[in-house]
């Protein structure tokens, strides 16, 4: 057993951290924050060369073909550079979900563009009940049309095409259709724009079926927690930064215990939920029994714990954790989004409950 | 990353449950509820059965009688121990503990005189390190031996130490020089238990039983050639031991979590709470589920630490995570365990209506020890913000 990263994993890691540092730094950051839809195309095309807009997705339709946890690792180091724009929403989201759910045919018409990084996508779920449990879905598609609204959507305004996720079924809608509104929601996370999707007999596609999403989603939502455990990192090491520069009582302040504890709460927080993730990642590439509980274990984790790094790192930055031009808050910022996304820890641990207290239980692989 | 098994692991694994199968004593279910003192010669027995199977130190170099197991091995080891409900070995300090620090710092004579009893448990080993002044700042003990011609002369106390009751021997931490920094002038001497001038007290703890004890040492002549490792260079040598207290014996917590929150569950459906089982009470719920995937977070974070030590080849500083994480999440899980049993959860073992048999009254309390013994969250947070973190020192 070798719970460790192998050397082609440790190198796409350390590929990912540089390419990040070296495209997306805090500047571009805060450039693109402040767009409409923070996105840049020089950035993506960028991305695309990479491959990362291909990177679990099958040769066949211009993928990398590689694995969930070298998914987590390429999040992780997202998260960490805070990247901007649509990349969870196209690459992880609407790509998991193409790749998921749709026949070969759709595949090419879809999933083959983004692996290609010619056309930026996401996926419509939520409604006004907000509600992250699929039986909540009321927008249902009529002869080929849609009419209602999607509430949430991330990066709708850059989307080429906004997949629909119905009561009975999934659908592609082109951005140029008839009847569709898109309008932006002002919403904490800055770096990824939320939109209201309005449907006024607007036509779609179906592309598959709505059962059939629980594993796309399930990709989907380990990599948020992945993308959590970056940022997580990246504001434990601005803080320790800082707690080991900034003086107070002419000493640096992590010399003092009420520091360093909180810091080392901070690190024992970001190292489990990486651990937990790095699981999940595993468990969805090998198709494990405990794949969904894995990944509602990482998702319950990270997202408390994300809230929790974010606090301590503002608390220890003192007033100037409170500023806006620290980049502490964007982070904090980011995990506020990304924990109510797919569910927060509390909706995790219900879903945890139900397999774990109702259904027997089910546990990480020992020995 | 691959989180099968390998081929040797695999191996290692069969091997061990096809000879705990012939092996396993079967009347140990008779044994487990009795006091260890009236236990203990049963558990001589089945430590030296594991002995001529070789399993009783299987992290030892093969040379001891041990397998040279990876550190993944040790961890297949403890699992299937606990996977069992194996009982403990009688000696397992100076398994797991001592006999790697003699192993690594003894001389041969040293090596062939103390090893061979330690593996056959016919020399129990207890620990002499913790002082009434001396907790987490060990470094500061003061039990003192002055060299007078070929012996030390010792004198001082000692608290905390398990299996003071029936130790044989004791690795004893003492101030041979009192003129230096104070962790340079530290040394590890092998105490012979039946010198005259030792006394050995239980030690009552807060949950009644005496786990513990205190020793006592009133001008106890010990010989030089028990000196373990350098004259003055005893810190090395109990960090050493340290580091192997928090090894691979961890492993077998996430059985022994997963028996408790397993029981736990049972017991909660079981249990009325507003007039429908505790089981469905949607804050019951919200708790037994952080407490299961923390028990799996701990498993985790256990094999990623393994296999890195496994890489790099010296345990660090990591470790700490560990500790920290199964003390605190030990104490949650009794806490939710009080919340599901309520007014049942207080009544002791003996008492005709507890539930199984006090064992959750009795958990409850043991635990608070489980943030405080091998090192205190607070001590083991220092260690991650000084040594992880890069932090300065914050003592």
């Amino acid at each position: 057993m070798q719970f460790g990263l192998s050397e082609s994993q440790d190198f796409l890691k350390d590929s990912a951290r540089k390419f990040f540092a070296g495209e997306c730094p805090s500047a571009e950051v805060r450039r693109l924050m402040e767009t409409d839809t923070a996105y840049d195309a020089s950035l993506w095309s960028k991305l695309t060369d990479q491959g990362y807009t291909g990177i679990i997705f099958p040769e066949a339709y211009g993928g990398v073909g590689l694995g969930k946890v070298e998914l987590m690792l390429l999040m992780e180091e997202a998260g960490r550079a805070l990247l901007p724009g649509p990349f969870f929403s196209t690459v992880v989201l609407a790509g998991a979900v193409l790749d998921t759910v749709c026949s070969a045919a759709h595949k090419h018409k879809y999933l083959a563009p983004i692996c290609r990084g010619e056309t930026r996508a996401t996926v419509a779920i939520l409604e006004s009940n907000a509600s992250w449990n699929p039986r909540d879905i009321q927008l249902t598609a009529s002869n080929g049309k849609l009419t209602g609204e999607k509430y949430f959507v991330t990066d709708a305004a850059i989307a080429d095409f906004i997949i629909v996720v119905a009561r009975n079924g999934v659908f592609v809608v082109d951005s140029k259709a008839h009847g569709l509104k898109v309008s932006p929601m002002s919403a904490v996370d800055l770096t990824r724009k939320l939109y209201v999707v309005e449907f006024s007999n607007t036509p779609a596609e179906e592309i598959g079926a709505t059962a059939d999403l629980a594993r796309a989603f399930d990709i989907a939502t380990a990599a948020l927690a992945a993308e959590l455990v970056g940022g997580m990192q990246r504001t434990l090491d601005i803080t320790v930064e800082y707690a080991k520069t900034r003086k107070q009582f002419g000493k640096p302040i992590g010399m003092f215990q009420a520091v360093q504890h909180q810091c080392a709460d901070m690190y024992l927080e970001t190292e489990s939920s990486r651990s937990a993730v790095y699981y999940a990642g595993w468990a969805l590439e090998e198709n494990s029994p405990d794949a969904a509980t894995a990944v509602s274990i990482a998702k319950m984790y990270a997202s408390d714990a994300g809230r929790t790094v974010g606090n301590r790192g503002i608390q220890i930055h003192g007033g100037m954790g409170f500023t806006w031009e620290n980049d502490v808050h964007l982070y904090y910022r980011r995990a506020k989004g990304s924990e109510t996304a797919f569910g927060d820890a509390t909706f995790h641990r219900e879903r945890i409950a139900s397999m774990v207290i109702d259904c027997g239980s089910v546990s990480a692989k020992s020995a | 990353m691959d989180l099968n098994l390998t081929e040797d692991e695999l191996a290692f694994r069969d091997e061990l449950r096809s000879w705990l199968a012939a092996n396993f004593p079967k009347d140990w279910a008779d044994w487990r509820e009795k006091p260890i003192e009236e236990s203990f010669p049963y558990l001589r027995a089945w430590q030296r059965k594991l002995q001529e199977g070789r399993w009783a130190a299987v992290s030892w170099p093969k040379e001891y009688e041990g397998r040279s197991a990876t550190l993944m091995q040790q961890a297949i080891f403890w699992e299937e121990m606990a996977r069992v409900e194996a009982p403990p070995m009688a000696n397992s300090l100076g398994l797991g503990l001592i006999g790697p620090t003699i192993i690594a710092f003894g001389t041969e004579a040293q090596k062939k005189r103390f090893i061979p009893k330690i593996l056959n448990a016919e020399e129990i080993w207890c620990q002499g390190f913790s002082e009434p002044n001396a907790g987490s700042d060990l470094a500061g003990l003061q039990t003192e031996a002055v060299l007078s011609g070929d012996h030390y002369i010792v004198n001082g106390q000692k608290v905390w130490t398990s299996y003071g009751w029936v130790g044989d021997w004791c690795e004893l931490v003492v101030r041979t020089d009192p003129n230096v920094p104070k962790h340079k002038g530290l040394t590890v001497l092998l105490v012979d238990m039946k010198s005259p001038g030792i006394e050995v007290r239980p030690l009552r703890q807060m949950t009644g039983e005496s786990e513990f004890n205190e020793l006592f040492f009133r001008d106890v002549r010990v010989p030089v050639e028990n000196v373990l490792g350098k004259v003055n260079d005893g810190w090395n040598v109990a960090m050493s031991t340290l580091m192997y207290e928090r090894g691979s014996y961890g492993a077998r917590l996430h059985l022994i979590f997963k028996r408790y929150i397993t029981r736990l569950i049972e017991l909660a459906r079981n249990i009325q709470r507003d007039g429908r089982p505790a089981a469905q009470d949607p804050i019951i719920r919200q708790k037994l589920a952080q407490c299961s995937a923390e028990i799996e977070i701990m498993r985790c974070n256990q094999m990623r630490a393994f296999s890195r030590v496994t890489a790099t080849g010296v345990p660090g500083p990591e470790g700490s995570i560990q500790k920290i994480f199964w003390s605190e999440l030990n104490q949650r899980l009794q806490q939710i365990a009080q919340e599901i049993l309520g007014p049942y959860g207080q009544l002791l073992a003996g008492d005709p209506r507890a539930i199984d048999n006090g064992m959750w009254s009795y958990a409850y309390l043991r635990t608070r020890g489980n943030t405080i013994e091998a090192g205190t969250s607070e001590v083991q947070r220092n260690i991650i913000g000084h040594f992880v973190l890069g932090l300065p020192r914050s003592y």
